[in-house]
């Protein structure tokens, strides 16, 4: 190759460079702006203390992270958090897998089934949270007067402090559910046709060949399904901020909300990153948990 | 066979009564949006409006903004979308057939704004918001979400796919790189960039806390945090609630009925990647 070539490839080859980072500039600015520099100040914010406009007016090395591990109160909010995602996260994907291993056959009008469980996506937490507050009602609200029906009598569900987490749950679920019903729905339609033809000749019934055969099957969805919900439920806000405000009596106080309360409403945006530093070290252990154990017993094929 | 008939029937009610208790929150929201005021204040409501009464939806819209609610959602979620389209489509046509220094880190590092959660960024971003003045804007509710990681991802995978001989022909022709990604990889990648749209749009649409942080004045709220107002409101009767509810939902149902395969495919790409 002449030194002309090569100096004209060389060019060609730099000019690609430049119009590859061209590229990538402007989700790079944002990205850095949003995103990569925020994560750092928050390491930052969460040492100091501020005053309400969030200029930092002391440096206060780990206090933060001291006082919220001596205190009783973050760890209420977070057995709290803990709970909702219990509450919410097996149970969302149980009902929907029933859901979907009910409605995953070629019969008339599974469509419309399968249309009307997926339904749920649209519902923002916004609108679903002032519909179930009306439902919720404790005197005029029709969940109470369909649990007339079985003898159940009233329960003022977001008011009572036994119920409003179960209440927020349960708001929780149904708006999930279209999600997680759809995912699941989607993973049992790639399980071939044929397995089921041949485990019905080896005489497995319906059950056994759901639970053995199309359950590991479905394995890598379902792990999917978990590790996506686990980190949702661990961020919800908008169905407690509008339900419940972290009441009564602290019971629907997770960790999202507390961070939302100190941060903007009473302006301490040093503890609420402290805070938010914790749920991240939390959520991020767990995931790389879920990842090392369950995996391993995730069929892929 | 008459035993698998009824156990067809049997399928066919137990799924009748789920899909009824799955649907029965938005069949309540519309029918007492369109039910009289008299209507709803019984106990027990009734479970169909004796007829469609229209009038909530008008007087809604007279007691609050929805209309302005509507309309600053629009603009914002719209503005996403097409941003996020922009954005994504040009990261990801360098990461699928440019070649460039440190690209496999760049796209490690774009990787990796997906472990960043939220809770850990939004203090940070709503100070610089508050420090560059952009309260209660427009910027300040589209400019943080003009990029996202999960277009670049999707759109990527879908440009990997195209055939190769595409690229090659129009090399020899002599087509550069910027006139390859308008005229052949743009509108062959339509259904990938309709799914990010859909998909995008329907996030932003229905995005609650950080409008809820950065939006004081009425008139620049977004309809997620106007309807949440109108639990407040005292006065409110519920046909109004939700008549307000059923408006803000519209755009949401219209959305899916149009462009329900779009989601779920965006949805299930995630799924697959994830």
């Amino acid at each position: 190759m002449s030194a002309q070539t090569q100096a004209a490839s060389r060019k060609a080859q730099w000019k690609e460079g430049a119009l590859g980072y061209l590229f990538l500039a402007p989700s790079l600015l944002v990205f850095i702006c949003f995103l990569f520099y925020p994560m750092l100040r928050s390491i930052y914010l969460s040492m100091t203390l501020t005053d309400p406009r969030g200029r930092v007016a002391d440096f206060v090395g780990l206090d933060n992270f001291k006082d919220l591990f001596s205190s009783g109160q973050f760890f209420t909010n977070l057995k709290v958090t803990l709970l909702f995602v219990l509450l919410t996260v097996p149970t969302t994907i149980i009902w929907s897998l029933v859901l979907a291993a009910l409605t995953h056959n070629k019969l008339r009008g599974m469509k419309a089934f399968q249309f009307v469980f997926s339904l749920p996506i649209v519902i923002s937490v916004g609108t679903g949270s002032i519909i179930w507050s009306l439902l919720f009602h404790p005197t005029a609200g029709m969940l109470n007067y369909f649990i007339g029906f079985i003898g159940i009598s009233p329960i003022s569900w977001l008011a009572d402090p036994n119920w409003a987490l179960v209440s927020v749950s349960l708001m929780t679920v149904w708006m999930n559910m279209g999600f997680v019903y759809i995912v699941l729905l989607s993973g049992l339609q790639g399980v071939p046709d044929d397995l089921y033809e041949s485990a019905k000749i080896d005489g497995s019934g319906p059950v056994r060949t759901f639970l053995q055969i199309v359950l590991p099957l479905l394995s890598p969805t379902l792990f999917f399904v978990l590790i996506v919900s686990v980190i949702g439920a661990f961020q919800a806000f908008g169905q407690i901020h509008i339900l419940t405000k972290g009441g009564p009596m602290d019971t629907t106080n997770v960790v999202v909300y507390s961070i939302y309360q100190d941060a903007f409403i009473n302006f301490r945006f040093g503890i609420g990153s402290a805070q938010a530093l914790v749920l991240f070290a939390i959520i991020l252990a767990l995931t790389v948990f879920q990842f090392k154990v369950l995996e391993k017993k995730v069929h892929y094929q | 066979m008459m035993l698998r008939r009824l156990n067809y029937t049997v399928l066919y009610i137990v799924l009748a009564l789920l899909a009824l208790m799955v649907l029965y929150p938005i069949i309540f929201t519309v029918f007492s949006a369109f039910m009289t005021e008299k209507e709803v204040s019984v106990f027990p409501p009734p479970l169909f409006p004796h007829h469609l009464y229209w009038g909530n939806f008008a007087k809604a819209v007279q007691t609050i903004p929805i209309l302005r609610f509507l309309l600053n959602s629009l603009i914002v979620s719209a503005a996403i979308m097409a941003c996020q389209a922009v954005t994504s489509a040009m990261a990801a046509y360098a990461f699928s057939f440019l070649q460039f220094k440190l690209k496999n880190a760049m796209f490690l590092l774009y990787l990796s704004t997906m472990m960043i959660p939220w809770e850990v960024t939004v203090i940070p971003n709503y100070l610089t918001i508050k420090s560059l003045g952009w309260m209660d804007s427009y910027q300040g509710l589209i400019v943080p979400f003009m990029a996202g990681a999960f277009g670049v991802f999707l759109l990527r995978q879908f440009f990997l796919q195209l055939p190769h001989e595409l690229f090659d022909a129009a090399k020899i022709d002599g087509c550069g790189h910027l006139r390859t990604f308008f005229s052949i990889v743009l509108p062959l990648a339509r259904p990938a960039l309709s799914t990010l749209c859909v998909y995008v749009f329907l996030n932003h649409w229905n995005s609650y806390l950080w409008p809820l942080l950065i939006t004081n004045k009425p008139t620049m709220r977004t309809v997620q945090i106007g309807v949440a107002m109108l639990q407040h409101e005292e006065v409110m009767a519920w046909n109004l609630i939700l008549a307000g509810v059923s408006l803000v939902l519209l755009p949401s149902f219209l959305l899916l009925a149009l462009g329900v395969k779009q989601l779920i495919q965006g949805i299930t790409a995630g799924a697959v990647k994830g």
